[in-house]
Formats: structure tokens, C-alpha cells, sequence
């Protein structure tokens, strides 16, 4: 397999190290000089950029957060005057304003470059004829992805989303090889081929697959039932958008492009950083934007990182799979649960992906757990019999995942809440106070 | 051929069956026969109806899980005094896994059961001279 920049992305670690503290100083200094959220923030921790020496003076830095981005709405944190700024991206938030990301020439340049690095992970080069089916527009992902390919030399066809029928008929026709999409829109491409029954026509090769959160267990079953291979990538609009980080052929978590992104992982409490393979929230910082660039942004993403070096001969960080969102995580009986280990569990009982919704109660002072799956026509049964089997089945396969004894109870399809489209996953009806 | 069965999961909540019932007005079905098994959390309703594929259809479409299942369909002979008769003819090779009344009019009794293989005891009942309802 190919490597877009070797240079970059297989340094040794002294000269990585060396290359963010350099960019880590300018940066600070960057910001302290052009933008007031952060002049003031840093005076008031009695900062200033000369006691930024090397990343090791990382923690002393002030945290961003997604509230300070939005009290900054327009154009607060810009680092540069507007007309530097060629393009604006924005996120809409489920609460109040939307938050605001410009770029300059340069950093549309590095993005491209990253998801360049992303799709040369995946497999695929100049030959390759490539769909971006994310949504063009104030979203990251099309754009993003759409200017990566064509730096990448490969052909792009810009589809949007919307017509699945059409996508598929052009991806026959072209001879499409490359696809990128939400792992849920790729899952619903899946199933309306097999309706098409047009499975032995389609020359797809690579996936990437980003912008929400999936278990390697979708990703592996997806990747047997197209004869494909499937990537997982990340990103988010406000350090950049798609192509922060991206899985190699080796999946043994994503490759950060540490160059332009300084990680951390904090314990979302206490604030402190945690070591390597130790699960908690990921924390970034721009090393070489010149628009917006941010300080220690939380996330809110869990995952882990690890340093060792790859396989794939790439010595960048890898961070795990993400095990879902900081607001997610549940401690019931002090054990720590992902909303995604019950998903992998019951995407590991040979089901298409179930809809399933997490109950917390506290009945005294015990927590119990209630798992809650809509019953699927591929697995009912008219005998009660048989479901109770089921009931248990799907219980075990969740203990095993997340060590403790669960009930399971089987609801009618679409039973589960749902707002805006999305199964809402987790009732927690414990009182904390 | 079997007769189809209509199997509908149903959770133990308020207004399930009106809204089961809703759908077959709104689309002419008429039911011919019923039987609800039931757990403390959900039920299964299965139900003999005159047309079990737009049934399954209509309802699936409305969000409920519905299946069609083989089931055999016999008269008795001699009313349910007879039941032994049927019994006897298929369960020496099979267990049936649940069976309900499908007709108490005089003459015409008839019950409905669920068993493995079916056409194999379909046949094996035909042959012992007994009238199957399709
Ligand atoms: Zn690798």
C-alpha cells in the first residue's frame, strides 16, 4: 500500500515532537496576538506565549469548548482579518446559534492534503473514480471530501445525497471504485443493491466512512456483504472537518495527522491527561491553521491513543475506536458502559443493525439495566417460547460485553423514542442529587 | 398447502389491538379465528384471516411486526369429541406446538395447529380420510 506523505506521516518520534513544539509556539503565539477569547483566557491563567516551550507545556493551556465557539459567534475567534478568509463552513447546533469555521487559502490546502493522506490509506490513487456522497453545503463532509479527491489525482463525482437509484446506476456505468459516505447511508446503498440484485455488476472497491459513530462489527459486515473494504475516518468542522484522522488496512485504529493536530486524552472530570491505551475524552489543538485555529478543543469524543508504530510503517498516533460521546457514558454499579458495547454485542448475534434503547434505574440503591430491542421480522417468531430464548441470548451476549447481568425486553419496531430522526439510545432514570 | 397463519407481535400497551383492529377494517380482513399467547412484557397474537399477505402487508406498514406461518387446518369429524382422532394421526411422528379452535359451528367444527413438517402431516391426514381447510 501506498503512503501520500511519507515524510509526515512516518517521522521518527523526536522529529514529530520537535515539529509540533515549533508549530505549538507559533500557534500560541499566533492566537494571543489576533485573538481576544484567548489573550483574555491566557492573562487570566497569568499566561503568556514565552511559557509555551515544547508540547510538553501543553496542559498549561487554556481548554476550548463548543459554548466558547458559539458566545464567539460570527466571527470571534477568527486569527486573521476576514479578508484572508476564502471560505466558511458551519455546523448547526441542536441548541441556539450555529458554530462558525473560516479557512484561509493555505488551510483549504491542508485539508485537502489530509484527506488526500486518507484516501491513500483506504487503497485508492489517481486511477480511481471516486463518489462523495455527504452533502454538499455549510457541512464539512462534501466539500471536505470532494476537494481531497481531486488533489489525490483521482476522479470525483460529486453526488450529494438523495437519489440512492441514481448513485448506484452511476456507479455501475462509471465503473465507480471509490465511495464516500455516512456508514449508515453506505448500509442503506448495501441493501437497495441487493434490491436492484445488481451486486455483480458494481466494480466498488474502497469505502471511507465517517460523521457518525459505527462499531467495527458494522464495519467488517458491511465489508462482506459489498466484497469491499471499509475505512473508518474522522473529523469535525471545528478543527477542520473530514480527514483528521483515518484507519489503515491494518484497522487497528485511526492514523491522527499529528502534524496538524496535537491529541490528547483527558478524563472528562478531573481534567487530567491520561496515558496511552487509557479510554477518555480526546482533546485537539490546530498546530497550522491560519483562519480558526483552536486550543486544546474538547471533543467530547472517548477513544484512547496509542504510540506504537503501525504495520503500515506510519509512526503517527492511532486513536481507538471511538467508544462513543463523553455525554454517553454511563457508570452503572461503577463500571463504565458505552451505548456502542451494546450495539456490538447485539450486531454480534447475526442481526442486521437492531434498534435498541438503554433503561438506567436505581431500585434502592442498586442500578439495573434494562435493554430495550424492536423486535425485527428477521428474528420474530410466533412462539413466545422462542423469544424468551432470544431475550436470554441477546442478555448473555451483552454481559459478556460489558461485565454486568442485564434484562432484556423485546418492544415492537419503531417503539423506541425518536427525535429527529435519531433513536434516542439512553434513559437514565437515576437521581444524582 | 398450508394455511397461512398471521403471527403479530404485540407489546403488553394500551391501544395495541385497537390500532391491530383499525387496520383490518380500514382494509376489509376479516377474521376467521384467533388465539393470543402472552409473556408478563408482550403477546403474540395469531389470527386465521381472509387475506393474510395484505394483512402482513398493511401492518408492517404501520410499524408492527407481523409473519406468516404454516399451519394445518383439519376438520373433526365427529365434532371435538374427535380431537383424539387428529391428535393420534399426527402426534406419533411430531409435536404440535400450539393449537386453537378454528370453527365451533355445528357439523363443521375445525382446529388449527402448528407442527413441523406440515405437508408431510397434511398428507398423512388426507390420507387418513380426514378434510383439511385451505
Ligand atoms: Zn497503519
Amino acid at each position: 500500500m501506498e503512503i501520500w506523505n511519507e515524510a509526515k506521516e512516518c517521522m521518527s518520534r523526536d522529529q514529530m515532537t520537535q515539529l509540533q513544539s515549533a508549530r505549538l509556539k507559533k500557534v500560541v503565539s499566533n492566537v494571543y496576538h489576533n485573538v481576544k477569547f484567548y489573550r483574555q483566557k491566557m492573562q487570566e491563567m497569568g499566561l503568556e506565549p514565552g511559557d509555551i516551550k515544547g508540547i510538553e507545556d501543553l496542559n498549561k493551556l487554556p481548554f476550548t469548548t463548543k459554548a466558547d465557539l458559539r458566545d464567539n459567534y460570527p466571527f470571534g475567534l477568527f486569527a486573521v482579518p476576514k479578508t484572508e478568509i476564502v471560505r466558511i463552513h458551519a455546523s448547526s447546533g441542536t441548541t441556539g446559534k450555529p458554530t462558525v469555521v473560516g479557512y484561509t487559502r493555505k488551510d483549504l490546502d491542508t485539508w485537502s492534503e489530509c484527506v488526500a493522506r486518507c484516501l491513500t490509506m483506504a487503497g485508492l490513487g489517481k486511477d480511481d473514480i471516486i463518489q462523495v456522497a455527504y452533502g454538499y453545503g455549510l457541512f464539512t463532509g462534501g466539500l471536505g471530501a470532494h476537494y481531497g479527491v481531486e488533489n489525490l489525482g483521482a476522479t470525483v463525482v460529486p453526488m450529494s445525497t438523495g437519489n440512492t437509484k441514481k448513485l448506484i446506476n452511476m456507479m455501475i456505468d462509471f465503473e465507480v471504485t471509490g465511495l464516500m459516505c455516512t456508514p449508515s447511508y453506505l448500509m442503506h446503498i448495501a441493501e437497495v443493491i441487493e434490491e436492484m440484485g445488481v451486486k455483480d455488476q458494481i466494480k466498488l472497491k474502497s469505502t471511507i466512512n465517517g460523521a457518525e459513530p459505527w462499531t467495527e462489527a458494522m464495519r467488517v459486515q458491511i465489508e462482506e456483504r459489498l466484497n469491499i473494504k471499509a475505512f473508518d475516518i474522522y473529523g469535525l468542522s471545528e478543527l477542520m472537518g473530514p480527514g483528521v484522522a483515518n484507519d489503515c488496512e491494518f484497522h487497528k485504529g485511526m492514523h491522527i495527522f499529528e502534524d496538524y493536530f496535537l491529541p490528547e486524552i483527558i478524563d472528562p472530570n478531573s481534567k487530567d491527561t491520561l496515558a496511552d491505551d487509557v479510554t477518555g475524552e480526546l482533546v485537539l489543538t490546530n498546530l497550522n491553521k491560519e483562519g480558526m485555529p483552536l486550543l486544546r478543543y474538547r471533543t467530547r469524543d472517548l477513544t484512547s491513543i496509542s504510540h506504537d508504530v503501525c504495520d503500515c510503517g506510519r509512526t503517527t498516533a492511532r486513536l481507538s475506536r471511538f467508544k462513543g460521546r463523553s455525554d454517553d457514558m454511563l457508570i452503572i454499579r461503577g463500571v463504565n458502559v458505552f451505548p456502542s458495547q451494546i450495539e456490538t454485542a447485539l450486531l454480534s448475534l447475526d442481526e442486521t443493525t437492531p434498534n435498541y434503547q438503554i433503561i438506567v434505574d436505581r431500585v434502592g440503591s442498586l442500578d439495573n439495566l434494562t435493554v430495550k430491542v424492536e423486535v425485527d421480522e428477521k428474528f420474530f417468531s410466533d412462539e413466545i417460547r422462542e423469544l424468551e430464548k432470544l431475550e436470554k441470548k441477546i442478555a448473555y451476549a451483552i454481559q459478556q460485553m460489558i461485565g454486568l447481568a442485564t434484562k432484556v425486553k423485546l418492544v415492537e419496531p419503531r417503539s423506541i423514542e425518536r427525535s429527529e430522526g435519531k433513536a434516542k439510545r439512553v434513559i437514565d432514570n437515576r437521581k444524582f442529587d | 398447502m398450508a394455511l397461512k397463519q398471521l403471527s403479530v407481535f404485540l407489546e403488553n400497551r394500551e391501544g395495541r389491538l385497537e390500532d391491530l383492529f383499525q387496520v383490518f377494517e380500514a382494509n376489509n380482513i376479516e377474521i376467521h379465528s384467533f388465539s393470543l399467547a402472552e409473556s408478563s412484557e408482550y403477546g403474540i397474537l395469531r389470527l386465521i384471516v381472509s387475506n393474510p399477505e395484505i394483512a402482513k402487508e398493511e401492518l408492517r406498514a404501520v410499524d408492527f411486526s407481523a409473519s406468516l406461518t404454516d399451519v394445518v387446518a383439519v376438520r373433526l369429524p365427529g365434532g371435538f369429541d374427535s380431537l383424539k382422532s387428529v391428535t393420534d394421526a399426527v402426534t406419533s411422528e411430531y409435536n404440535i406446538e400450539y393449537m386453537y379452535v378454528l370453527s365451533t359451528e355445528k357439523d363443521k367444527q375445525a382446529i388449527v395447529f402448528k407442527i413441523k413438517n406440515v405437508e408431510e402431516v397434511e398428507k398423512s391426514l388426507e390420507e387418513k380420510g380426514f378434510t383439511l381447510i385451505h
